[in-house]
């Protein structure tokens, strides 16, 4: 009786919904607006004009050098001085790698040899094609996600009183525009575009990587990908989510037995593969050595240099016992990949949601991050909006994040410039920013498993005596 | 408001009209003179002196309209019918060996002589209520002269001034050697002259520079002297003077330059309009080629002090083109003998973050322009930013026409930069490059790591042309100290000079915890770890709380019954 009551309510809300995805349907495929969306394009385009107009006032004021200097905004690894640097030396005749100041990619030296001059402009324009990536392949996935919300539906895979927890096209509308606002307004990410941080160019082969693939455009994701990790070698880890991707988009089954997995992961790994051995090709090409291997990929793993910045690397390694170096090295590196095969694993169906997971875990645990790094998964937080009701400390997390980022000038300040803390202020200052930053991850991850099993099992669930039940994890 | 500023004017200078008489009747002089020592000191000597030809001593008549001299000293002339009064205050003991003979002596601590009239019948009573009222006025305790430290010395004290009296009775001789001389006794010394200290030379007097030096004397002497040669009348002549020895010589790093400004840190900006005469002598007898005096003077003089012929150069405060354009007179002397190539190099910048290395280069040269090879070696760990590197000479850029930079290499190799930099003649050429300060591992720091980390000296070598032609042969009859550097050419000879290492302060680790940082920081590690894990092992269930005891034991009884279990 219950159950057949229950199966017509819920046909009457498949019913309505499918009503509200015609018009979704409608509205997102008409020919002409493929792209943008036309209903989009003028808030858009303000958010553009808004983000673009801040740039160029800092750019403009004094606050730019000041703010070019701070070592949260930049690392060694992307310092705007340091690419000055690299081109001064190539112009004197030496090799940009001979030195330890250097750590750019030779690309890198030959895009701004030629752009020096408009590096402002360069940094704007990528700042902007990262946050239209990111608000396309956010548009991509909500019509993705709906459509397999749709047959979710249908097939009567979802529990009966999860209604609630179903997305609508109404609240999805948004979604993308807010992406590129988190990303285009997000004080950090303003920040590293005024310090002129390279950071923001790996930022926008990232969200070309993640637009490229949610296309569905292999080739492109593989150049994009081989480019993503040469660039900064940790984007590596982001091979799994994309492979997951086109294989569930193309009906493969992730079947370790199965030829057509086989096939397709080999194929999908040639492109990457053979674009990355292309690139590193035409590096040495360019500069007619190896320098660079060591200089950007050593430097990037070994951690010589222990400037100061935002991540956990520096005073680690300036207050390790000798003998230990290298062990824990090899901990804290391997502790950034590590985390893929699991991941993997348990979000083989969400690959964007492990992409975000992936470039989240990249930016907390690399050896030099950046607020640019930050700003660039925290832009997908929108995306997950739905996760809100889930979300367990997201207050805590969010003063912990806001009274760090305002604790850093502080203290540094105290330390550097008034020497009235010690070094030992500034790092509880970056233990605190890189905790709340693990904190919030780790709650997204927890809603999204938390709605998948909500999804699935109902969500009032009822204990054996009918009671209400809490759900732990056991 | 024209005709009332007009109105002003006019009642001025008819004011001043009528003071003209008086004018003629007193006048005042001021003057220094300032006479490198040959201890490499600097002696500077005030003289101030006002003449007045009226008679304190007259019976019956008060003098009470008074202009330039002041008034609380002849009240004091006249009440105790002073004929001639001599005191000092000097701080310090003037060293005749190593500073030859001042102008005017004075023992240590204070110093009072007093003739008294002869109509004085009281000497003793008059004695000491004097020094009771010269107590008051000085600010000194010259109260503590009493029969108890008076001497009366028959021959070694004669009055400086007019009337041969030889009768000691009426003299009056004390000292204080414990006295100690201080600003207090400075300002009322100054409140006598007849512009304060408000203009003409006691503006030079600020009393914490006066009083950081090896000896300062100040002196008050009235006597009654002739106004001309035929001594047809007579006048009263109070001089102040003040005489201190500057140790300019330890202060100054051994060099024998000096200007106004360091040592007195003012300058002069006009004459006392009130003195009919206002000049600067300085004693230029002493090597006169070898330093060169600015502003220059045309006036020279000549006076014969203590035995000894002394040139002066003279100095007018009365014209108005002594001060110049600037409205401010600093003399200064420079040495001429300075080395024709010379470098210093220094750090600029504050905080631990970044810096600034400056290397200054001297060509002293006064018309040859020649380059010079500037070598630097930076440790690693200051970062230099080749592309910040400026080179200017005269306020232009001057574009090294030879750079060789080998960047460092962490932990292997220091940076070396040199660079061939062609020096303009007499100029002053700067060099700097900036760079940032590395935070080390704790164990590369050395044992006093807040002392900071020392630069090597940049080297700078040059060919400097040379004024006399040198001997390109060598022979064996050189002398040793001449054939060091081989020299190649006749008209340049080769020189390396050495700048000051650096001495930069790098951030530093708590040395303290190197335990509590890896534990902290692996916590947060493991606390990521921790929470993915968890997340990533473990489903969600629904909490079912386990059955109580006393139901557990109660089926594990009827297990062994074989009896239904409870649920």
């Amino acid at each position: 009786m219950d159950g057949t009551l229950f199966r017509s309510v819920n046909k009457f809300f498949i019913i309505a919904f499918c009503l509200d995805i015609k018009s979704y349907k409608s509205f997102m495929h008409r020919p002409d607006s493929f792209f943008l969306a036309t209903k989009m394009a003028a808030p858009l385009t303000l958010l553009l004009i808004v983000a673009v107009t801040i740039r160029a006032v800092l750019f403009r004021s004094s606050l730019a050098e000041l703010i070019s200097a701070r070592v949260e905004v930049v690392s060694p690894l992307n310092a705007w001085k340091r690419v000055v640097e690299g081109l001064a030396l190539l112009d004197l005749g030496v090799s940009p790698y001979s030195g330890d100041v250097f750590h750019e990619t030779p690309l890198m030296i030959y895009l701004f040899h030629f752009t020096v001059d408009y590096a402002e402009i360069v940094f704007i324009v990528t700042d902007g094609i990262t946050a239209l990536a990111l608000y396309l392949s956010i548009q991509t996935y909500n019509k993705d996600v709906f459509r397999k919300q749709k047959y979710a539906l249908e097939s009567d895979r979802y529990s009966a009183d999860c209604l609630e927890l179903l997305r609508s096209p109404k609240e999805m509308f948004y979604i993308p525009l807010k992406v590129a606002m988190f990303y285009l307004l997000n004080p950090f990410t303003i920040l590293s575009c005024v310090a002129k941080s390279t950071c923001g160019l790996n930022n926008a082969i990232i969200a070309l990587f993640i637009f490229c693939t949610l296309k569905g455009s292999a080739l492109l994701s593989g150049i994009l990908l081989a480019l993503a990790t040469y660039q900064s070698i940790y984007p590596l880890t982001l091979f799994a989510p994309a492979l997951l991707f086109f294989l569930q988009r193309l009906y493969i089954p992730v079947n370790l037995r199965r030829s057509s997995f086989w096939f397709f992961t080999l194929q999908y790994a040639f492109m990457y593969v053979g674009s990355l051995v292309v690139i590193t090709g035409l590096s040495f090409f360019l500069l007619g050595s190896w320098d660079f291997i060591p200089s950007v990929y050593g430097f990037i793993f070994s951690v010589p240099d222990l400037t100061p910045n935002i991540g956990l690397f520096w005073y680690f390694f300036a207050e390790m016992f000798e003998h230990f170096r290298l062990f824990f090295s090899c901990v804290f590196q391997i502790n950034v990949f590590f985390y893929t095969i699991p991941l993997s694993i348990k979000l083989k169906e969400h690959p964007v949601f492990l992409i975000f997971m992936q470039i989240a875990i990249i930016s907390i645990f690399k050896s030099y991050p950046t607020v640019g790094d930050v700003a660039l998964y925290m832009a997908f937080l929108p995306a997950w909006s739905h996760l809100y009701r889930f979300l367990r400390n997201i207050f805590l997390v969010s003063c912990v994040l806001l009274a760090c980022s305002a604790l850093f000038p502080v203290l540094w300040h105290l330390w550097i410039y008034a020497g009235s803390a010690n070094s030992n202020f500034y790092y509880a200052i970056t233990l605190l920013f890189n905790f709340g930053q693990i904190l919030l991850v780790a709650d997204y991850f927890y809603a999204y498993l938390r709605r998948e099993h909500h999804l699935t099992h109902g969500l009032y669930l009822k204990k054996k005596d009918g009671t209400e039940a809490t759900l732990v994890l056991k | 408001m024209l005709i009332l500023s007009s109105l002003l004017l006019f009642i001025l200078t008819t004011h001043s009209e009528a003071l003209t008489p008086a004018a003629a009747r007193d006048e005042f002089q001021e003057e220094l003179v300032i006479r490198p020592l040959h201890s490499g000191d600097i002696y500077a000597s005030f003289q101030f002196r006002t003449l007045w030809d009226t008679d304190f001593l007259q019976e019956g008549q008060k003098v009470s309209h008074y202009r330039l001299f002041p008034k609380s000293l002849g009240q004091v002339l006249s009440k105790f019918s002073v004929r001639e009064l001599h005191i000092s205050f000097t701080q310090g003991f003037w060293r005749t060996m190593q500073w030859g003979q001042p102008f005017i002596p004075s023992p240590p601590g204070a110093e009072l002589w007093v003739w008294f009239h002869d109509t004085v019948s009281d000497v003793d009573g008059n004695w000491k209520e004097l020094t009771n009222v010269l107590s008051g006025i000085f600010c000194a305790s010259l109260n503590f002269i009493d029969l108890t430290n008076t001497v009366q010395p028959s021959a070694s004290f004669k009055p400086l001034g007019l009337g041969n009296a030889t009768d000691h009775r009426f003299l009056r001789y004390a000292t204080l050697p414990r006295e100690i001389v201080c600003t207090e006794n400075l300002t009322p010394w100054k409140k006598l002259l007849p512009c304060g200290s408000k203009a003409g030379l006691a503006v030079l007097m600020k009393s914490e520079k006066l009083f950081h030096s090896s000896f300062h004397s100040q002196a008050v002497h009235i006597r009654p002297i002739c106004q001309d040669e035929q001594c047809s009348s007579k006048a009263w002549e109070l001089r102040q003077t003040l005489n201190v020895v500057f140790d300019l010589h330890t202060s100054g790093q051994g060099k024998k330059e000096w200007s106004l400004f360091k040592m007195f840190s003012r300058t002069l900006t006009e004459a006392c309009p009130l003195a009919s005469s206002s000049k600067v002598y300085v004693d230029i007898t002493d090597n006169p080629e070898l330093f060169e005096l600015s502003p220059a003077t045309p006036l020279l003089g000549q006076a014969v002090v203590l035995g000894d012929r002394r040139t002066y150069s003279v100095y007018d405060l009365s014209r108005a083109e002594t001060f110049g354009q600037l409205r401010s007179f600093n003399l200064l002397l420079r040495d001429m003998l300075r080395p024709l190539l010379h470098a210093e190099r220094y750090v600029a910048g504050f905080g631990l973050q970044t810096g600034e290395i400056h290397t200054v280069i001297y060509n002293n040269h006064p018309y040859r322009a020649f380059p010079v090879l500037l070598m630097d070696s930076v440790p690693w760990y200051l970062q230099l930013y080749i592309h910040t590197l400026t080179v200017t000479s005269k306020s232009r850029d001057n574009k090294p026409s030879y750079i060789h930079y080998q960047p460092a290499k962490d932990r292997h190799r220091p940076h070396l930069l040199e660079m061939l930099i062609q020096l303009p003649p007499h100029s002053m050429t700067e060099v700097t490059v900036q760079f940032e300060r590395a935070l080390l591992k704790w164990t590369e720091y050395t044992p006093d790591p807040n002392h900071g980390f020392y630069v090597g000296s940049s080297v700078v070598s040059a060919l400097v042309p040379s004024m006399v032609a040198m001997r390109t042969n060598f022979t064996q009859d050189q002398p040793l100290f001449s054939s060091f550097v081989p020299v190649k050419e006749e008209s340049s000879y080769f020189v390396r000079v050495y700048t000051e290492p650096l001495l930069v302060n790098l951030p530093t680790p708590d040395f303290s915890m190197p335990y509590n940082v890896i534990c902290l920081t692996c916590t947060v590690v493991a606390v990521g770890y921790g929470s993915f894990y968890n997340l990533l092992t473990r489903t969600f269930q629904v909490d079912e709380p386990s059955p109580p005891l006393s139901k557990r034991l109660a089926n594990l009884i009827r297990r062994m019954r074989g009896v239904p279990l409870l649920t």
